[in-house]
């Protein structure tokens, strides 16, 4: 009854709109993500958001056809190393295209050509540091360039400071500990980010526990759940498990 | 018709000399030598040479004790072959199609063009004067056969004509077998077999008086070489060959010139504009040009001539073939930044190396699609114009287990290589770090993997472990000493994921203590 309803709670209802999901059908054209250079989580936030605009948008053009940029400086790649093939998203190892820019100038440069280009999906940049030539005028012109040609750009900024920038949408992402795999609770489970989105145009700020689990972003409900597994009771069934020194379970069983 | 360029590696050497060091050089015994697995040995030599004995073949320490002041020059096999290959373009004066009989032969068609010459004798005399001039000491010879004229051209008389309707075994049948154009133990065979002049192979091949015993020696000679296939190795198929019984195809020499345009100008330019200028026509008239071919440019040279003779060379190469003056204007305008003109250019020529074919195509009639946005080739050409060639490539797997070996990277429009499907239960980062980095293990577990250890300055508590997963060296490729990895995923404290190994393991006796590795980073 639309008409019962309390101003109140049709504030309640459009509120969820202002506040970023997975999967929302406005995805921003240029983001920026923190991240440490000494771990792989911006990338790999960066490639599941990237995923989930593609899929989110996949309906309205073929987007699975068409190659994604990664562009990384020098230093980007020193500290963080190079994109390894058999660790990619499963739909991406045939369409990556690296760059390998000497200098922050001609990654800005590989990244504004890429943006040009009709023929990427979206374009993935890696910058190490606050280089001078990344200042709010690059910036504004990336978001510009990726605007006026309708391709995506996810800017990952390693050990940086959030200075000065036109992206539409900032995050600062870290390493989150992962919930534990089904099989084996104590190995590491499916990559976990804290996501926290400390500017944005049309959405309020706000932190999310991000997972990308079977290839598509979603939020995870309780991060305090996840404790490390010593302290967890153990699972059913583990008792079976034991070694087989002397008996077999069939003669356990047996006996 | 056959031309047989009897000495052409020594032609070729003495034309390299100055025509005054010529008489000088072809008194002195001198000898081509080419290097082999046992010592130098004698490819050729000049006419002096031969006469104080050195043959083909022979060691160079051989010849040099019969005659001690030999003179020893290296033979150039590859430049003897570049050589024949532009002689037999140029052969085709003579004739529509020519062929390259290596390694000192050409082969041309002349079938019905000797009145041009005035007759068959009038041609040959031309062949004799025309390479005399060069230089070349040749024998030619005419016959209805391609190996017809190169048995005569060899072994023949001079100026050696066989007319269509002669009978060739009794113009051909004198001469020895060798001249079948086979292989040197298949001669050996035939010499063994007592088979030494054409007329005795002949004998055998069915046409003689006694068509049973004929017959009957023709198939024992060829059960005898019932496994041959090549021709070369076959002396009933070369003989059939000779005779024009079986076709023989060959490959002709086909003149294939560069797509090549040029601009020279009444004045020499020493602006920038102008220049720009000057390339952007080029540009145009380039298009034109591989329009006209059907073809698009791989690879271009921009050729810049000063006035003081200097020559500035400009070569990009393009991800895709492209026929598009502006995007071809605009690569070379990055690459003129550093031209130093001096007092002035005063040619630009423009060259295309390498040319695919790029067939003619529709312009897309909803303009919309080309005004928006670069194509992906374009993007690619401008972006490894300036950050170099192998800045822009695309990883691709190579068959191997070891990580870093395992991926390789290659030029990004490319075909991708077929490659083994990955494993899903291998776990592997998303980015591997360009060298493993070595970490300090401050406490170790006991099942072996590392409790807390230190990487670039920093203690991490490692709170999940999976592992070891053991690759093994690759002895195929590394040496007996190489160690193996055993490898795990781990997890810290604050959730960071890493992927580290140890090499070795104590006790393999390749080394000391193990020591750990971290060489990847999960997403």
């Amino acid at each position: 009854m639309p008409s019962h309803l309390s101003p109140a709670r049709v504030l309640s209802r459009t509120l969820p709109e202002s506040r970023w999901r997975p999967g929302l059908a406005d995805q921003p054209f240029h983001s920026e993500i923190f991240a440490s250079g000494s771990e792989a989580s911006g990338v790999g936030l960066a490639l599941a958001l990237a995923q989930d605009a593609m899929t989110s948008l996949d309906a309205q053009t073929a987007e699975s056809a068409r190659h994604v940029l990664w562009v990384q400086d020098h230093k980007a790649m020193q500290t963080g190393g190079r994109p390894c093939l058999a660790g990619l998203p499963p739909g991406l190892r045939r369409r990556l295209i690296h760059v390998a820019a000497a200098t922050p100038e001609d990654a800005l440069f590989a990244l504004e050509e890429g943006l040009k280009c009709r023929d990427v999906a979206c374009v993935i940049g890696e910058i190490a540091g606050n280089p001078r030539a990344l200042n709010f005028t690059a910036s504004r012109r990336l978001s510009l360039t990726a605007e006026s040609h309708g391709v995506r750009l996810w800017l990952v900024r390693l050990d940086a400071t959030p200075d000065l920038s036109s992206a539409r949408m900032r995050w600062q992402a870290r390493a989150a500990p992962s919930p534990p795999p089904r099989w084996n609770p104590a190995a590491p489970g499916t990559a976990t980010w804290h996501a926290e989105l400390f500017r944005a145009r049309r959405h309020a700020p706000g932190e999310w526990m991000l997972s990308d689990e079977n290839g598509s972003l979603h939020t995870v409900k309780q991060p305090e759940a996840f404790v490390p597994a010593p302290t967890r009771t153990a699972p059913d069934l583990v008792h079976l498990a034991r070694p087989t020194v002397g008996q077999s379970l069939a003669a356990r069983a047996r006996a | 018709m056959s031309i047989w360029l009897a000495r052409l590696s020594v032609n070729r050497w003495q034309r390299a000399l100055a025509p005054e060091e010529r008489a000088a050089a072809d008194a002195l015994p001198t000898a081509l030598i080419a290097e082999t697995a046992h010592g130098p040995r004698i490819a050729t030599a000049n006419d002096a040479g031969l006469m104080v004995g050195a043959r083909p073949g022979m060691l160079l320490a051989d010849a040099r004790a019969l005659c001690p002041q030999l003179a020893a020059m290296a033979a150039d096999p590859a430049g003897d072959l570049a050589f024949l290959e532009k002689l037999a373009l140029w052969a085709q004066r003579w004739g529509p199609w020519s062929a390259l009989d290596p390694p000192d032969g050409l082969l041309v068609d002349v079938t019905g063009v000797c009145h041009l010459f005035g007759g068959e004798e009038c041609l040959l005399a031309d062949v004799v004067a025309a390479c005399g001039r060069r230089g070349l000491t040749v024998r030619a010879a005419l016959a209805p056969t391609a190996g017809a004229a190169w048995a005569l051209a060899h072994f023949g008389p001079p100026a050696a004509i066989l007319a269509p309707d002669d009978d060739p075994l009794r113009w051909l049948g004198d001469l020895p077998v060798a001249a079948l154009r086979l292989d040197d133990d298949v001669i050996t065979v035939l010499r063994r077999l007592g088979i030494k002049r054409l007329g005795d192979l002949a004998g055998v091949s069915g046409e003689g008086d006694d068509p049973a015993a004929q017959a009957a020696a023709r198939d024992a000679l060829l059960r005898r070489f019932r496994n041959r296939r090549s021709p070369a190795a076959n002396p009933l198929i070369r003989l059939d060959q000779l005779l024009g019984r079986v076709p023989e195809p060959l490959l002709p020499v086909i003149a294939h010139p560069m797509p090549m345009v040029q601009r020279r100008l009444m004045e020499p330019i020493r602006h920038r504009d102008l220049l720009d200028r000057v390339v952007h026509d080029l540009a145009q008239d380039m298009v034109r040009a591989l329009e006209a071919r059907g073809e698009g440019a791989r690879r271009l040279e921009l050729g810049l001539w000063r006035v003081d003779g200097e020559v500035l060379l400009r070569r990009i190469e393009l991800a895709a073939a492209t026929r598009e003056a502006s995007h071809i204007t605009r690569l070379f305008a990055a690459r003129l930044d550093d031209v130093e003109a001096g007092f002035g250019i005063e040619a630009v020529q423009l060259r295309a190396s390498w040319s695919e074919p790029l067939a003619l195509s529709q312009a897309d009639l909803d303009a919309a699609a080309e005004q928006h946005g670069t194509s992906l080739a374009a993007c690619i050409d401008r972006l490894s114009v300036r950050l170099g060639p192998k800045a822009v490539t695309r990883p691709v797997a190579r068959a191997s287990h070891i990580p870093e070996r395992a991926q390789g990277w290659q030029a990004p429009l490319d075909p991708v290589p077929p490659s083994q499907g990955q494993l899903a239960f291998h776990t592997r980062p998303l980015k591997l770090l360009e060298r493993a980095e070595r970490i300090a293990v401050l406490y170790a577990s006991p099942d072996g993997y590392p409790q807390r250890f230190r990487w670039r300055g920093q203690v991490r508590e490692v709170v999940r472990v999976e592992g070891p997963e053991r690759l093994a060296p690759e002895w195929w490729r590394e040496r007996s000493t190489a160690r193996l990895r055993d490898y795990y995923r781990i997890e810290d404290d604050a959730g960071r994921r890493y992927w580290i190994y140890r090499q070795g393991i104590a006790g393999d006796g390749r080394g000391g203590v193990p020591e750990w590795f971290l060489q990847g980073l999960f997403g």
